[in-house]
């Protein structure tokens, strides 16, 4: 999985109140979400953000509640990929589930600016500065983890999981075997 | 190489032989907890996975807790779908009104939780059971719908951050001033990712209640578990209790460690945690007059019958201040018989306290106690965020159970040694 687009840069702590403000959640529609997204913090963010786009970001992204909404709107915003320095730990799990790649790499961060074109390949795990031509490596995504983003989320890869001819369900004592 | 508590844990339950900080995992769950707001959106999930049943109706947990005795048609909406889903789908461990307590108290106390455990939760104080020596951790909705359907979750193996405590502690000094602390010198982030192990003589001598306390708040250090290694005190609380056989695991002599703390705890005052953050901790004899007008004694964190008998030594033979409203929950159904039995609850009310059914209540502001504006409480709660138990402009500041009680006669925070 290859993406290309404009980065979107912003500083650490960006909270899951200025990703989607409370005041939305009352709708967990992606594509309402994604109207609102980041407007506090960038009011011009989710009209000029274009399909394929990447946010990169500081430490800490996504801290705050554990609200699914936050990667939501930003999915539904066309946002292909989040890069940052660190994430917090559930909207880091939120996101994966539902099929929103996010990478950790500070050396990327340190070197892309607002503005540049960059280009990212999961499977790979390289992240290429189109601009400044300098490319950075992160850890590749385990096997499964890829196929959770390829399938658009952890309920349509567990419903193909359960769906194929494989055995449903693993059980417990099998796995301890 | 050696490895800590966690990845022994979760290596068995990925079928590995060994796993490393930073590698994910696909780990098969012993249980998966929601509860009365959580589980409504964790259904729906479930319900567009196309299963028809959850992958073990004894390991798929229920608990009506925070909303309940239910507090408005909507609270009632959302208990009446997971009342219907707890029914079709046959699950043995659905509590409702009547035999609910509050989901972190319940659950060990019923011995749903045994060590070496893997338990997901939708709700993050989940990290309570790792004071049974479980890794436990909260997690989003469709995580909760995958698991409660496949009894698998995805997992990144988190480095250990080894927290140890030295010394003797002081009178009034218990689980919630050793983790407010702790909290206070590493901050809201700083174990974010980790899981943290609590060691050390100190916690080696802390009765279940006051280590149930201190994984509970593991999640206000942003930490993804916090875990207690298993000893007699865990092993006599476990007897007659614990649901299933259950394997101890040990960290490795030589496990490696991201970062280990080491806490010198023989001067340590009762702590309190200002507002808004549970970081914001102080030594109670700094605090200077804050009056409050309202006590809260419960919860997930100080809702066992250990702390309701340290409010009880405090409260017995003295009166709350006119001025301030003490509201008192036990977190169990047992917890609130015993506390009966041992004659708590009549020390409590003939103090002038109010006490009531277990419940989350005015924890996360629902009901039994929620505060105005400009409104302040001291609360033996996890959390102390802008309006979390009410207004945005009310105030809430954590403390034990002694200084929770202390500061609820004298109608401010105060050490309890000042009433004596
Ligand atoms: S008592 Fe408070 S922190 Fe504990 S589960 Fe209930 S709402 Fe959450």
């Amino acid at each position: 999985m290859r993406i290309t687009g404009r980065v979107w840069k912003y500083g650490d702590h960006v909270d899951t109140d200025v990703i989607i403000p409370a005041r939305y959640l009352n709708t967990s529609v992606m594509e309402e979400l994604a109207r609102h997204c980041l407007e506090d913090l960038d009011p011009k963010f989710a009209t000029l953000v274009q399909p394929g786009d990447v946010i990169v970001a500081g430490e800490n992204f996504g801290c705050g509640s554990s609200r699914e909404h936050a990667p939501l709107a930003i999915k539904g915003a066309g946002v292909s990929c989040v890069i940052a320095r660190s994430f917090a730990r559930i909207f880091y799990r939120n996101a994966i589930n539902i099929g929103l790649p996010i990478l950790e790499c500070p050396a990327a961060v340190q070197d892309v600016e607002d503005g540049h074109q960059i280009e990212v390949d999961l499977e790979s795990g390289q992240v290429r500065n189109l601009t400044t031509g300098r490319v950075f490596r992160v850890e590749p995504y385990p096997p499964f983890m890829m196929a959770i983003i390829e399938s658009g989320g952890l309920v349509p890869y567990t419903r193909q999981r359960l769906k194929a001819a494989r055995k449903p369900n693993v059980s417990q004592d099998e796995v301890r075997q | 190489m050696g490895h800590t508590l966690t990845e022994k844990i979760l290596a068995d339950h990925a079928g590995l032989e060994e796993v490393h900080p930073g590698q994910f995992v696909d780990v098969a769950v012993d249980l998966v907890l929601s509860n009365d707001i959580t589980a409504p959106l964790a259904i729906r999930e479930f319900e567009k996975l196309g299963v028809e049943r959850v992958f073990d109706p004894a390991r798929v947990v229920i608990v009506a807790d925070h909303f309940v005795p239910n507090k408005d048609i909507p609270s009632a909406q959302q208990s009446l779908v997971i009342r219907q889903f707890a029914h079709a789908q046959k699950l043995v461990h659905y509590y409702d009104v009547g035999r609910m307590g509050i989901e972190h108290v319940l659950l060990p106390e019923q011995g749903l939780v045994v060590p070496g455990d893997v338990v997901v939760g939708a709700d993050s104080h989940t990290c309570t059971y790792g004071a049974l020596g479980a890794f436990a951790t909260g997690m989003g909705s469709t995580d909760i719908a995958v698991a409660m359907a496949t009894g698998r979750v995805w997992m990144r193996v988190p480095e250990t951050m080894r927290i140890v405590y030295h010394g003797q502690l002081q009178p009034w000094v218990g689980g919630k001033d050793l983790i407010l602390h702790t909290i206070g010198q590493i901050g809201v982030d700083g174990a974010r990712y980790k899981a943290i192990e609590f060691g050390g003589p100190v916690v080696a001598a802390l009765p279940m209640a006051g280590r149930f306390t201190m994984a509970n708040m593991a999640i206000e250090a942003g930490a993804k578990a916090g875990l207690f290694p298993v000893d007699q005190t865990t092993l006599a609380y476990l007897g007659g209790r614990a649901a299933r056989p259950y394997r101890v695991y040990e960290p490795d002599a030589d496990a490696t460690y991201q970062q280990v703390i080491e806490i010198e705890v023989s001067h340590l005052e009762p702590q309190v945690a200002f507002p808004h953050l549970p970081a914001n901790t102080r030594p109670v004899t700094q605090v200077v007059e804050v009056p409050v007008d309202q006590v809260v004694i419960g919860s997930c964190t100080n809702g066992w019958l250990e702390d309701l008998r340290v409010a009880a030594e405090v409260l017995r033979g003295r009166s709350v201040h006119r001025d301030v409203r003490c509201i008192i929950i036990p977190g169990s159904p047992q917890v609130y018989l015993d506390a009966l039995r041992e004659g708590l609850l009549e020390v409590f009310i003939e103090a002038g306290a109010a006490v009531s059914t277990p419940t989350c209540g005015p924890c996360l502001g629902g009901h039994m106690g929620v505060l105005a504006a400009g409104e302040r409480a001291v609360s033996t709660t996890n959390r102390n965020f802008r309006g979390r138990m009410g207004h945005p402009d009310s105030e809430v500041y954590l403390a034990g159970p002694a200084v929770a009680a202390a500061s609820a006669v004298a109608g401010r925070i105060i050490h309890p040694s000042e009433l004596e």
